[in-house]
């Protein structure tokens, strides 16, 4: 049976590991090739590195912080931020990646979904959708690491991208983010009523209870940084919970 | 000794993710350049991400059609990982068309439109008797799938709304529907194990 996948998010800056709040306040968080090994050995099922950099300079750091976590790492790599051109993607997976996430350039140039699926298969492609919370329970899409307001309902910018290639959907609550509030049931609902794809449960896990919720809310897979990074859950006590609460995972 | 690991250059590939897997190992790799790499190597490994055509054109353009087919056929050690392994199939409902290796005369199917797909993430792998792979649990991502093999391959299967062929083994031929290279220690003690039975086939 397919396991629900506990996925470690490490945000990078340049060669470090940095969190935030909100997308906002970022603080150093350690070495990214430490923080993956200990979190393979600990069982982790995928690792997703998310590229934060706000420089040229820090982003080709961040190229070879891929390929130094790569050569430890014997589980799937996604990478994410500044994904702007296949070109980008193609560097990235050079370099190590097994997926690549992207966010702002496709809601941007939705085309780039249909050229990057084309070119290294769905499987290959993470939508990855930052969602903000609206009146009378509509959530909208924002981009530039959740700086900027879109028109796009999130549903239905979902189903566009799969149409167009998305292989899977990581969906981050912005509101949640860094809060330790609990993922945003509804809009994981929202999301994976709307595709069929796999979606990544993102933004605001602070326990067990919360990723338990999360795929209840049709989550195939859970995301968690905070917690983890900050040492108040380990990947077995977060797996032994998943399991006792019936959900398959990997031991 | 410091085995060589001769890789098919599918064009799509998560090539980093195949070579870091087997330097870990203890192995070097490069890239088959034509057919004598392929047909010379004493291993050699079919990756592939991505469309079948695509991967399938790229082998053709190269020369490596005949020479994979007849490694294959000698059960030389090879090993194909995902598309690759589709790609030992005939054909493929994924590119109507596009012709497969047909190493496995068998044609690669979709999966059922009730699931999720892709079937990307974790899953148990459940061999039959007589092969060296084991139970535990593998990495997939894949939207297409086999149903069943002829006979004369060991196969390992995997349930995702029904059950399909995650692997088969025949000699020192491996060919996985998930990925070894991301699977963790279940995956780097299949190719350990991989590794191991070909030197053995090799002193034969």
């Amino acid at each position: 049976m397919l396991k629900v996948r506990l996925i470690p998010c490490l945000d990078v800056d340049g060669d470090r590991v940095v969190k935030g709040v909100k997308f906002q306040d970022l603080r150093d968080s350690g070495d990214p090739v430490e923080r993956a090994r200990t979190y393979l050995e600990a069982g982790a099922d995928e690792l997703v590195l998310l590229d934060v950099s706000a420089t040229l300079e820090a982003r080709e750091n961040a190229l070879a912080t891929v390929a130094r976590v790569r050569s430890v790492l014997s589980i799937p790599l996604t990478v994410g931020g500044g994904v702007r051109s296949v070109r980008d993607a193609s560097r990235l997976l050079e370099a190590g990646a097994d997926k690549v996430a992207v966010n702002t350039a496709a809601v941007e140039n939705p085309d780039l979904l249909n050229q990057l699926a084309a070119r290294f298969g769905s499987q290959c492609v993470v939508l990855s959708v930052d969602a903000a919370r609206r009146d009378a329970g509509r959530f909208e899409v924002c981009t530039r690491s959740g700086s900027r307001e879109t028109d796009r309902e999130v549903a239905d910018w979902c189903r566009e991208a799969v149409a167009r290639g998305a292989g899977e959907i990581l969906v981050t609550s912005i509101d949640r983010d860094g809060t330790r509030s609990g993922y945003d049931l509804e809009l994981l609902r929202l999301v994976s009523d709307a595709v069929q794809v796999p979606v990544i449960a993102s933004g605001g896990a602070s326990s067990s209870r919360d990723l338990v919720d999360g795929v209840r809310s049709g989550a195939s897979a859970v995301l968690a940084a905070s917690i983890l990074h900050d040492g108040d859950a380990t990947i077995a006590s977060l797996k032994g919970d998943l399991a006792s609460a019936g959900v398959e995972v990997r031991r | 000794m410091t085995e060589e690991i001769v890789v098919v250059p599918t064009g799509t590939a998560n090539l980093a993710s195949v070579r870091s897997a087997f330097t870990r190992l203890g192995a070097s790799v490069r890239l088959a350049r034509g057919p004598s790499d392929v047909l010379e190597a004493e291993f050699v490994v079919l990756p592939g991400v991505g469309a079948l055509r695509a991967a399938i054109d790229q082998v053709d353009a190269l020369g490596l059609r005949e020479p994979l087919r007849l490694r294959v056929e000698e059960q030389r050690p090879t090993l194909a990982i995902c598309l690759g392994f589709q790609m030992l199939c005939a054909a493929s409902e994924e590119s109507p068309g596009a012709l497969g290796l047909g190493c496995i005369d068998r044609e690669i199917e979709r999966f059922g439109s009730d699931l999720r797909v892709p079937h990307l993430g974790w899953n148990d792998v459940e061999p039959g008797p007589g092969s060296f792979l084991e139970p535990g649990q593998a990495y997939f991502a894949h939207s297409f799938l086999l149903r069943d093999v002829p006979e004369g391959w060991q196969v390992a299967r995997t349930e995702y709304g029904s059950r399909f062929v995650s692997a088969v083994q025949r000699g020192a031929v491996l060919g996985c529907q998930f990925h070894p290279e991301l699977s963790g220690s279940y995956g780097e003690r299949l190719l350990g194990r991989w590794l191991q039975n070909s030197r053995e086939a090799l002193r034969c």
